[in-house]
């Protein structure tokens, strides 16, 4: 901020507080004197309206005058003059920051005990687990449902079904890294309305093997199998879900499937390792990997 | 009679038939999105009927519909009355109204259609934000016109008020909704970043100051003395609070932002004259019960008093509660919980509504020619269902408000959080549950007021009232 503009600031902060024992001083200046009180009482409005000139109340009147001397030492201690930092040179950041340290100070050593620890090892570890269950809590339960059973668009943790892998490691990476996944919009490479009805046909059928008769059987053999392969069975180094169970990510009704193909799908797990550091995210990794064993 | 040895009552009238009526139309929303809240498929997956679109729909109805209605109304009577000349500019006077049920419709219709600058309390796209402009300006017109044109010598302290709040309430709506439009229905606020977010919060608080706070001690400052026929009770005291009042409530916008990027020093400051207003806030109510004083024994009679006391002791609550909440250690376990909703409410509906309220019955028989209200009992029944209300609906936030806060912060040994988010929102169902049935006891006695006004004003052909001649005139 320019000075110009500290010091405007600075003025007016200043300038109110003083104006309002100005204000004080000027009505006690000016005494309750009886004529006073004649005069304000001649005052009538629509017949009947009168005012009386009481004195202040006393307390209220040093309620007032508190509260302003004790905004002028707030003041003066944290910042709020603007052209000169507070006495206590205190500041929301290093409040922050301060507040985060002793956290990690105090947090960490709890950590520490694990971070030797493989997944496989920390799964058997009951203390290990207690973390990782109050970690779910915090950063995944959002999405994934606070019995990580998942929500259309989330998938569920407790299952045998993986749309990226389910070994610890490839667990481990989506939670630090995070996983894109993108299934692209393909209505108009389909062709007209009855292509997209046999597609979402074919696809809903495919648990049940596949059914080459269809006439969406070619346009899959060409525009879905680099990803979701041959027979469906999905790809985990793209994410892309397999067709031929009945697991649906995104919902198994028709309407669902055929917004899927018209609109494509954008699957994001947002990446966790500046959020929580590596040592909590092994620790949610094997908490994860449990859920399904 | 000539015209103007009359007061100017029609307008008077409008404002206060449509104050009601927008009462009832703005806290039926409210109960809506109440409701959906416990049960979220009131929506019906229809998006007009979301509680994203319904909830300014419900803000704007209740503060700008039935709290402008209410104050453009009475301040219309207050100042002919206190002033002792007819209201200046009759035509003017009648668009006020006319344009003012205008920007209402159409709030109705774009806010349910989504079409919203997103700020909160001026959500209005910039052809409403016009017209309300030209609106106020013309309201500023007639009220200062009649100021000008008084027969008494001091201005009437109610006037003061009136007049801070008109003004005030300009330079906001201005400058919090400067943009440039790219279509009819869409346009780009000129601030941006944290800049934005100061304007909108110094447009946001002073909105409560100036159009919920200054605006209806203007009301209280007229209603109050003449039911309980009681003088004010002090000059002095209503001198130095109004000045101290509006000086410092410019200032308090910040609170609204502490811990965000705001910098330091405009948080501080924010907070600082947040704290320093309880004083002047108080200085209100103070002149306000202490008026009342000495005409206790009316309370057993009369509950028009019975509202104004009451709604006396929700402004004072309200502005010790505020002032405490904007202390930033406060302020980071209230901020964005329940407990600030529910003092928004024992404010809104605690102070400003019942005030209003109270002032209507006061003045709606003298506007029709009657001696009183069709009926008093029913007076009685409308003011235990407020009071009972608003009760119920700011202990169950207050409660739900003050365990959500302690639960988000609420820390395991291991340093994650105790609960996860969705454990808090199950926490507050049934606290949702006794909000909204404080919602419908308050609405209820909504309802009682249409029925009662309805009897009172019916094939009633209102006749002018004359000026009164100024005292030692």
């Amino acid at each position: 901020m320019s000075s110009a503009w500290a010091w405007y600031v600075f003025v007016g902060t200043v300038v109110s507080i003083l104006a309002c024992f100005w204000l004080i001083m000027f009505s006690k200046r000016q005494g309750p004197s009886p004529d006073e009180i004649a005069g304000s009482e001649a005052h009538v409005w629509d017949e009947d309206i009168r005012e009386l000139n009481n004195p202040l109340p006393r307390w209220w009147l040093w309620m007032f005058i508190g509260t302003l001397i004790w905004s002028i030492g707030y003041l003066i201690y944290y910042p709020g003059l603007v052209v000169v930092d507070g006495v206590a040179k205190w500041s929301q950041v290093a409040q922050y920051e301060a507040e985060m340290a002793a956290a990690e100070e105090r947090y960490a050593p709890l950590f520490e005990r694990f971070s030797a620890m493989d997944v496989e090892a920390l799964v058997n570890d009951p203390q290990a687990m207690s973390l990782g269950s109050s970690l779910f809590a915090n950063y995944c339960a959002q999405c994934h449902g606070s019995s990580a059973q998942g929500a259309p668009g989330f998938p569920n943790l407790t299952d045998e079904e993986w749309l990226w892998g389910g070994e610890p490691a490839q667990i481990e990476q989506a939670i630090l890294k995070g996983r894109n996944a993108v299934m692209p919009a393909l209505g108009p490479a389909l062709g007209g309305e009855s292509e997209v009805t046999a597609m979402v046909e074919y696809v809903k059928s495919m648990q049940d093997g596949q059914d080459t008769s269809s006439p969406a059987h070619a346009k899959y053999m060409m525009l879905c199998i680099a990803c979701h392969g041959p027979t469906g069975n999905g790809n985990p180094i793209f994410g892309a879900p397999n067709l031929a169970n009945d697991i649906w990510l995104y919902g198994s009704s028709d309407t669902v499937i055929r917004k899927t193909i018209m609109e494509g799908r954008n699957g994001v797990m947002p990446a966790h390792e500046a959020l929580i550091g590596p040592d909590r995210a092994r620790i949610l990794a094997a908490y994860v990997y449990s859920l399904s064993r | 009679m000539d015209l103007d040895s009359t007061y100017n009552d029609k307008v008077v009238r409008q404002f206060t038939i449509m104050t009601v009526v927008w009462g009832v139309v703005g806290m039926l929303v409210g109960l809506y999105i109440a409701a959906e809240l416990i049960w979220p498929g009131l929506s019906f997956e229809q998006p007009w009927l979301t509680y994203s679109r319904l909830r300014p729909l419900h803000t704007n109805a209740v503060i700008f519909a039935f709290g402008g209605c209410g104050l453009i109304g009475t301040s219309y009577y207050v100042v002919q009355r206190t002033c002792h000349v007819r209201l200046a500019f009759t035509r003017l006077a009648a668009f006020t109204f006319w344009g003012w049920q205008l920007v209402i419709v159409l709030a109705a219709i774009t806010l349910p259609m989504g079409i919203t600058q997103s700020k909160e309390y001026a959500e209005l796209e910039w052809p409403i934000d016009l017209l309300i402009a030209v609106v106020w300006v013309a309201y500023a017109i007639v009220f200062f016109g009649t100021i000008g044109r008084r027969r008494v010598k001091h201005i009437y302290v109610a006037n003061w008020f009136y007049g801070a709040f008109i003004l005030t309430i300009a330079v906001l709506h201005i400058f919090n909704n400067l943009a440039i439009p790219v279509s009819l229905t869409k346009s780009y606020v000129i601030y941006t970043g944290v800049v934005d977010a100061m304007v909108q919060w110094w447009y946001g608080h002073n909105a409560v100051g100036f159009f919920l706070t200054a605006g209806f001690l203007g009301m209280m400052y007229y209603f109050v003395p003449k039911q309980a026929n009681r003088p004010i009770y002090s000059y002095r005291l209503s001198v130095v609070h109004f000045w101290a009042l509006i000086a410092i409530y410019m200032w308090a916008g910040p609170h609204h932002l502490h811990y965000t990027s705001l910098p330091d020093w405009a948080q501080s400051i924010g907070m600082v004259f947040s704290l320093i207003l309880l004083a002047p806030s108080w200085g209100g109510m103070i002149n306000g019960i202490m008026t009342l004083s000495g005409a206790w024994h009316k309370l057993r009679t009369d509950p028009i008093i019975k509202f104004m006391i009451v709604s006396l002791s929700f402004y004072g609550m309200s502005t010790f509660e505020g002032p405490m909440m904007s202390i930033k250690t406060v302020n980071a376990l209230s901020h964005y919980t329940d407990w600030t909703i529910g003092h928004v409410h024992s404010g809104a509906l605690g102070w400003v509504a019942m005030m209003t309220i109270g002032s209507l019955y006061c003045m709606l028989p003298r506007l029709y020619n009657k001696e009183s209200m069709y009926s008093t009992r029913l007076i009685d029944v409308h003011f235990w269902t407020s009071t009972i209300g608003v009760v119920l609906y700011a202990v169950s936030m207050w409660i739900s408000g003050i365990n959500q806060g302690l639960m988000w912060r609420a820390l395991n040994d291991d340093g994650t959080l105790t609960y996860s988010f969705i454990e808090t929102v199950k926490f507050t169902y049934p606290y949702y549950g006794i909000r909204l049935l404080g919602g419908l006891v308050f609405f209820s006695g909504m309802l009682i007021m249409v029925y009662n006004v309805y009897r009172t004003v019916r094939s009633v052909e209102p006749q002018p009232v004359a000026v009164i001649e100024p005292a030692g005139a």
